[in-house]
């Protein structure tokens, strides 16, 4: 296996999360049920005329990318690897409203055209004129490991920097419909802390987070990602067996992992296969969790990617994350884990650079 | 005509997404395309979606399109001669 370097993070979500520098110090833990994106200064990267065409998810995969790309000093990567739940989710009902609105007839161009999962990545390559391998990986809350395990397979390959990140939005239709379902928190119950609320559902957002991998390290280096492993399906008994196999595959023991970023979502039916394993396996581990900034959506685990690089590169643990009072020395091994509703769990293993 | 002027800037503005541009900014004989207000040849596609569903004006030949939607003037004139709705 390779060294793969990320050199280079960027963070568009619910919060002010545009500027690493400032990393999670002025977040503020989402209180409402449904929490669309904090925009960024979208004309500082993308052209006026290009903008007007471009759906939020697109506009925000485009300032991610660029932001990522800039601070790894990467002009063009020889990838561009994106993952996403549900796409360009807005204009898939635009689309589908106008065929139903217009009984078939009347469809026009510009919905239809940035209605597909890959609209992201292609409007990336475009702004950069860049020709070279341009893959989306769609599969749920695995979409974003799984577009990193391609970008690791880049390497072996002999590519040098590799763009790979995660974008979803929020579709309001869409939305409404997993209300119905109850996959979204009743805002009332958000009163209290997320964790606190005992209650079914998620609180829903959106969000973009792009990393620049490159086989060297560079300055602004902030960690290195050493292995992703994902399963589609495994039983709450079964996590802290399989979270001991992929340790043990990379020659470590949980004794070696300093912190372990975990993906709780306050939904009372699911957050137990991270309370098993905080309660058991990771009891003397330092434990974090963020989706209490970033809200659910099918590429959140990569906004704790992004978490986790900010926590290596600068070797501290916000108190505003913590889970408990376990105080970290110094920052070397991170583990990754997420799973929603209980389905396609992912662990992630970073190392300080 | 001046009603119908008017209705259709707003029309481009909405469903062109034009976030930056007033109706007052538009002039009626102001190019459309090119030098103009920009427009592409997707947006000549909305346009001609647009005719066919506001006014029920269907264009068989898309060539015709780059006459018709030269300026705002030019456009009002097509329409209130062709419309059917």
């Amino acid at each position: 296996m390779g060294n793969y370097y990320i050199n280079g993070i960027s963070c568009i979500s619910a919060q002010e999360s545009s500027d690493n520098e400032l990393g999670l110090q002025n977040f503020v833990a989402l209180t409402e049920n449904v929490v669309p994106l904090q925009k960024p200064d979208y004309k500082k990267y993308i052209k006026p005329t290009m903008i007007r065409r471009m759906s939020v998810g697109v506009k925000m995969g485009v300032v991610a990318s660029s932001i990522a790309l800039q601070e790894a000093n990467v002009e063009m990567p020889e990838a561009i690897i994106t993952g996403s739940g549900m796409g360009c989710l807005r204009d898939s009902e635009k689309f589908l409203k106008n065929i139903i609105d217009n009984e078939e007839q009347f469809l026009t161009p510009t919905a239809f055209i940035q209605s597909t999962h890959n609209t992201v990545g292609a409007q990336i390559a475009l702004g950069l004129g860049c020709k070279a391998y341009n893959v989306t990986y769609v599969h749920d809350a695995t979409s974003f490991e799984t577009s990193l395990l391609d970008a690791m397979m880049m390497f072996e390959e002999g590519e040098q920097n590799v763009l790979v990140g995660g974008v979803d939005e929020i579709g309001p239709y869409t939305t409404d419909l997993h209300k119905l379902v109850g996959h979204v928190k009743e805002e009332e119950t958000l009163k209290n802390s997320l964790l606190k609320s005992k209650t079914k559902g998620a609180i829903y957002s959106e969000g973009s987070q792009f990393f620049v991998l490159g086989d060297k390290k560079k300055d602004n280096c902030y960690a290195q990602l050493k292995d992703v492993v994902i399963y589609n399906k495994l039983e709450q008994n079964e996590v802290a067996q399989k979270l001991e196999v992929f340790l043990k595959d990379n020659n470590l023991t949980i004794s070696d992992i300093d912190v372990v970023v975990l993906g709780l979502n306050g939904d009372v039916d699911y957050d137990s296969y991270y309370t098993t394993l905080q309660n058991t396996l990771l009891a003397n581990t330092t434990q974090v969790y963020y989706k209490h900034f970033s809200g659910e959506y099918n590429t959140a685990s990569a906004f704790g990617m992004w978490t986790a690089c900010t926590l290596i590169k600068s070797q501290k643990v916000p108190k505003n994350i913590q889970l408990n009072e376990i105080e970290s020395g110094s920052i070397k091994n991170v583990v990754l884990y997420n799973q929603y509703r209980g389905e396609n769990h992912s662990f992630v293993l970073l190392k300080s650079c | 005509m001046e009603d119908l002027k008017l209705e259709l800037k707003n029309n481009i503005i909405e469903l062109l997404n034009l976030e930056d541009v007033n109706v007052d900014e538009i002039k009626d004989d102001d190019s459309l395309f090119g030098d103009g207000l920009g427009l592409d040849s997707i947006d000549a596609l909305e346009l001609i979606v647009m005719l066919d569903k506001d006014y029920g004006i269907r264009l068989t030949d898309p060539k015709e399109g780059k006459k018709i939607f030269e300026s705002i003037e030019i456009m009002a004139a097509y329409i209130t001669e062709h419309r059917t709705k």
